[in-house]
């Protein structure tokens, strides 16, 4: 057990890129939490996906033991949080288990959207922070001015900010130092019942599910019966151990602590982030106050390119929810792709984090759908209803008014690209909040149809500013609008799986758009192909795949006929990746690519 | 009755030398300094006794030197390998030996020698009948020239073919129209006209991956040429036996026919494939590309061939159907239906019959007019 005084427990706060990974290497490795030969890059990123997209999906936790300047010995606990925006339930929960944050800034970059994103969450749980520059070796590092950007934006005294190189480990004393000296230490009691916070969980293969938790007040031991109070389920704690970052056996874990614990808990669905843990005999009274479940925001329909795949798709999701709750699932059928499932993400980047697992660690290849959002239907008897697919659209004669998701979007971005910002901002039904200035840089704040932006928003704000916009939203709650569903048919048969929810003023432009695109996806067949956008029996676009004119090999003699025989062969394999809608083959990619709007 | 006799039985050589490489050619072709004909010739009379000893008891029908360029092979060497052919099998009635030339004057010279040494048709890689687009496809020889050349293998062979390329760069359907109907004037029976093809690994790929072969037509207006080659060849009476061969009916390639109608042929010379039944069943042949590989290998392993690969049913089932649907005679549809083991289903061929691309008359099917220029999809089609 470590005494309260000698414990300080941190995250880091910082946009993506801004080194926050490479940063938590450094802390684990100059402390010798780890050998040198043990170090791989980004260690506490453990999925591939997280390594590849240099991104963190998963909080995680490392115990580092420090001897400070001072002559004692420190345990430092690191909670590791992701960056992006559709993570940002992960970060709340994370915060409300340390006391303080440090702020990496990359000095070459100043402040982002998401660094704003994540401070406040920081602030918001009362943490005392401290800004680090990082990157501060590069030529193009401003420090001056990232720190009075820190000042001016975020409202935080950058006087003491420490300069650092994480990828050098230049300044990384100091940031240890901090750490101890101007971080405070947890507080709680140790004689008082057990009151631990649920802070994780995942799904290990040979432990089962790993629980992390922060304890608040008295001491956890191995082999305690406990209690999740709000759940009410019993177990009996097998192991209990900290994070350096292998799991590590301890005998307890008293207050201000970080830990994890097993206890024969199948399923991450079985536990609840933010949830007390307590004795079973002797309990805590009150419970902390709790998280809100993250919901999911976007929607979209995964079906199996091979529909004799149907099964094992079945079996990769119930896989992944072992270890991820905050996805929904239920089965859909479409008459266009058959069986397959409508799954609820946090986000996009979830989506397609959970599709590229899929189809990755499960081998599976998917068709993924347009991905859509929950509009609420106000029926005509008052019902209200949730719709997350536009082909479960019931007859307009029910329904009353539509109401669809909207946020509220901070962009940051250099004012040479603002107005193109503002451009896309207003091309996707935005109202202007808010828009101020902090240098040369632009803070704009949109009110924004949540639709607009679950598709290609962020790709096409990185295209128009070059890559030098952030971004991050807030839900915001539900408005009233006047949406239409747009159904698109293809050699006039419907297909089920390309129809959409979209604004009515702008039904015409986007139908224009969705024909011309599957126009180029769609390859010419032996016939030609009518290919429409319609609202109701209202046909709002059209175009007219021609027929194939010319597909014939000029030249094919005797020492043709394997080689044009294995191209035959391959193409037939191909053919599995289309669709056949009556008489029409549709390529999987179309049912995402028709929906990309370039301007 | 063994399927292949339905095609029949040819002999293929191939001479894999040129004296340039042309721009757009993905043929087996090198080019070298110096051959040595009589290490050729030791290898080619070789592998001729290898393939006797396993199908001498068959007539044969056809023999075809292709490569490369054959015109470069010395009248001594056609003329051995043709004594040795002579020895070892019963001929056709109707043997037809082609030989491929180029229409350069040096090769006109040996023409004479090769009707000699028993060649009975020659097929001239003319080309173009515009000196521009003939250096444009990196060819030797002018327009003059060939015409001299064709004069000379019209008085020496009974039956001449010429091949030209069109869709060429920056060609107008006009130009097209007047080069086809000028070397209609020229009393041909036989033609191979080719839509250029930009294959992979030549240099008009490389190019054209650059973006550097400009001027090329777009699928409509190749698919204009295509039509208008159709209705000029058959107006003057040698209509389209195949995608891209055209000739006075009696006046086809007997050699080439035996690829299409699926029959047997024995490939000898560098890179060359061939299709041989055994009692064991069908065999695709092959000979490894490299001229010296492919010698060194007759030299010391007595046999040009790499593994011999046995065809399953249903290979020979596709490769029946892509050669055999290529011709205007079509395929015989209960022999592609006993190779594949299974009856097609009977919706599959009416609703392409529906869709005007396919006839089916007399226990054949075959494309139309108008599934001919979409042959590839209506075989995806088939096969699906």
């Amino acid at each position: 057990m470590t005494e309260l005084a000698q414990i300080r427990n941190f995250s880091i706060v910082a946009h993506i890129d801004h080194g926050k990974s490479t940063l938590a290497d450094r802390l684990i490795q100059s402390t010798g939490t780890v050998a040198d030969r043990d170090m791989k890059a980004q260690l506490l990123d453990s999925m591939d996906i997280e390594r590849e997209r240099g991104i963190t999906i998963k909080a995680n936790t490392v115990r580092i033991d420090y001897k400070a300047k001072d002559g004692k010995s420190y345990v430092l606990n690191l909670i590791d949080t992701p960056g992006h925006v559709d993570f940002g339930y992960e970060v709340s929960r994370s915060m409300r288990a340390v006391e303080g944050s440090l702020l990496v800034v990359d000095a070459s970059q100043g402040v982002e959207a998401q660094t704003l994103a994540n401070v406040y969450q920081a602030i918001d749980a009362n943490h005392e922070i401290v800004p680090v520059l990082n990157k501060i070796d590069l030529p193009a590092a401003e420090p001056e001015q990232v720190k009075a950007q820190i000042e001016d934006v975020i409202g935080l005294d950058a006087s003491e900010a420490i300069p650092i190189s994480a990828k050098s480990g230049l300044g990384i004393p100091d940031v240890l130092e901090a750490i101890v000296t101007r971080l405070p230490a947890p507080k709680g009691d140790r004689n008082a019942p057990l009151k631990a916070m649920l802070v994780d969980s995942w799904y290990d293969a040979y432990l089962g599910v790993v629980v992390m938790i922060r304890v608040m007040d008295g001491v956890i031991r191995k082999g305690d019966r406990i209690k999740m109070m709000q759940t009410g389920a019993l177990y009996g704690v097998d192991r209990l151990a900290v994070l350096k970052p292998k799991m590590t056996d301890i005998a307890e874990l008293g207050p201000g602590e970080i830990g994890v614990f097993t206890a024969s808990i199948k399923q991450v669905r079985d536990t609840r982030v933010g949830d007390t843990i307590t004795h079973e005999r002797k309990g805590c009274e009150t419970a902390l106050p709790g998280f809100k479940p993250s919901q999911p925001v976007v929607f979209c329909g995964l079906f199996p390119v091979d529909a004799a795949d149907f099964e094992a798709l079945r079996d990769a999701i119930e896989k992944l929810a072992l270890n991820d709750a905050s996805f929904s699932t239920e089965m859909e059928t479409s008459a266009a792709l058959g069986f397959g499932f409508r799954m609820g993400f946090l986000g996009l980047l979830h989506l397609e984090v959970v599709r590229d697992r899929l189809e990755r660690e499960y081998d599976l290849d998917l068709i993924t759908t347009a991905p859509s959002v929950v509009f609420k239907l106000h029926m005509k008897d008052g019902e209200v209803r949730d719709l997350h697919n536009p082909a479960d659209m019931p007859d307009l004669t029910y329904v009353d008014h539509i109401e669809e998701p909207r946020i509220k979007a901070t962009i940051m971005v250099p004012d040479d690209y603002l107005g193109d910002v503002l451009k896309l901002c207003q091309d996707r039904r935005g109202i202007q909040m808010d828009l101020t200035y902090a240098g040369n840089r632009a803070m704009v704040v949109y009110d924004l149809p949540l639709a607009e932006v679950v598709f290609d928003f962020y790709d096409r704000l990185k295209s128009v500013t070059k890559g030098y916009a952030s971004f991050d939203y807030q839900m915001m709650g539900y408005r009233e609008d006047w949406l239409v569903k747009m159904s698109i048919l293809v050699n006039d048969e419907p297909v089920d799986a390309l129809s959409i929810m979209v604004h009515r003023d702008r039904a015409e432009a986007r139908g224009r758009v969705m024909v011309e695109k599957l126009k180029e996806l769609i390859p010419r067949h032996m016939f030609k192909i009518p290919i429409q956008a319609a609202i109701g029996g209202r046909v709002i676009a059209r175009e007219t795949l021609s027929a194939m004119r010319k597909d014939v090999t000029a030249k094919c003699y005797g020492g043709d006929a394997t080689r044009k025989r294995k191209l035959l062969d391959k193409q037939k394999a191909g053919k599995k990746k289309m669709r056949q809608f009556g008489k029409v083959e549709i390529p999987q990619e179309a049912f995402i690519n028709a929906l990309k709007m370039d301007g | 009755m063994d399927d292949w006799r339905h095609g029949g039985f040819g002999l293929y050589l191939h001479w894999p030398f040129c004296t340039s490489k042309c721009p757009y050619c993905d043929f087996n072709s090198h080019v070298a300094a110096q051959v040595d004909q009589t290490r050729w010739q030791h290898a080619y009379l070789a592998e001729i006794d290898r393939i006797a000893e396993e199908t001498d008891d068959r007539v044969l029908n056809t023999v075809f030197f292709g490569g490369g360029t054959p015109s470069l092979m010395d009248p001594d060497l056609v003329a051995a390998i043709l004594d040795r052919i002579g020895a070892r099998w019963r001929r056709a009635n109707d043997f037809e030996v082609t030989l491929e030339a180029n229409p350069g004057s040096v090769e006109a010279g040996r023409f004479r020698a090769y009707g000699a040494a028993g060649v009975n048709r020659l097929s001239m890689g003319v080309q173009a009948l515009n000196d521009r687009d003939l250096k444009r496809l990196g060819r030797m020889h002018s327009v003059a020239e060939a015409r001299r050349a064709f004069d000379i293998a019209r008085d020496t062979f009974g039956r001449v073919s010429f091949d030209l390329i069109y869709a060429r760069q920056d060609q107008a359907l006009d130009d097209w129209r007047r080069e086809l109907t000028e070397a209609l004037s020229m009393a041909v029976d036989h033609f191979s006209l080719y839509q250029l093809t930009v294959e992979e690994g030549t240099v008009f790929g490389a190019r054209a991956a650059a973006g550097h072969l400009k001027g090329l037509p777009d699928e409509d207006r190749a698919s204009d040429m295509y039509l208008i080659t159709q209705e000029i060849c058959e107006a003057a009476g040698l209509p389209a036996y195949e995608i891209s061969n055209h000739a006075r009916p009696g006046s086809e390639s007997r050699h080439n026919l035996i690829y299409w109608r699926y029959g047997d042929y024995a490939g000898i010379g560098p890179g060359a494939h061939g299709r041989l039944t055994s009692p064991a069943g069908r065999w695709a042949t092959e000979a490894p590309r490299g001229p010296e590989e492919w010698l060194q290998r007759v030299e010391t392993a007595g046999n040009g061939e790499t593994p011999r690969e046995l065809l399953s049913s249903s290979d020979q089932a596709t490769e029946y159907l892509l050669m055999g649907m290529r011709l205007s005679e079509g395929i015989v549809l209960g022999r592609w239906q006993a190779l594949r083991g299974a009856d097609i289903p009977a919706d599959r061929i009416t609703g392409l019959i529906d869709l005007g691309l396919l006839w089916h008359s007399e226990g054949r099917i075959g494309a139309t007019s108008t599934g001919r220029p979409v042959l590839n999809a209506l075989l995806r089609e088939l096969l699906a």
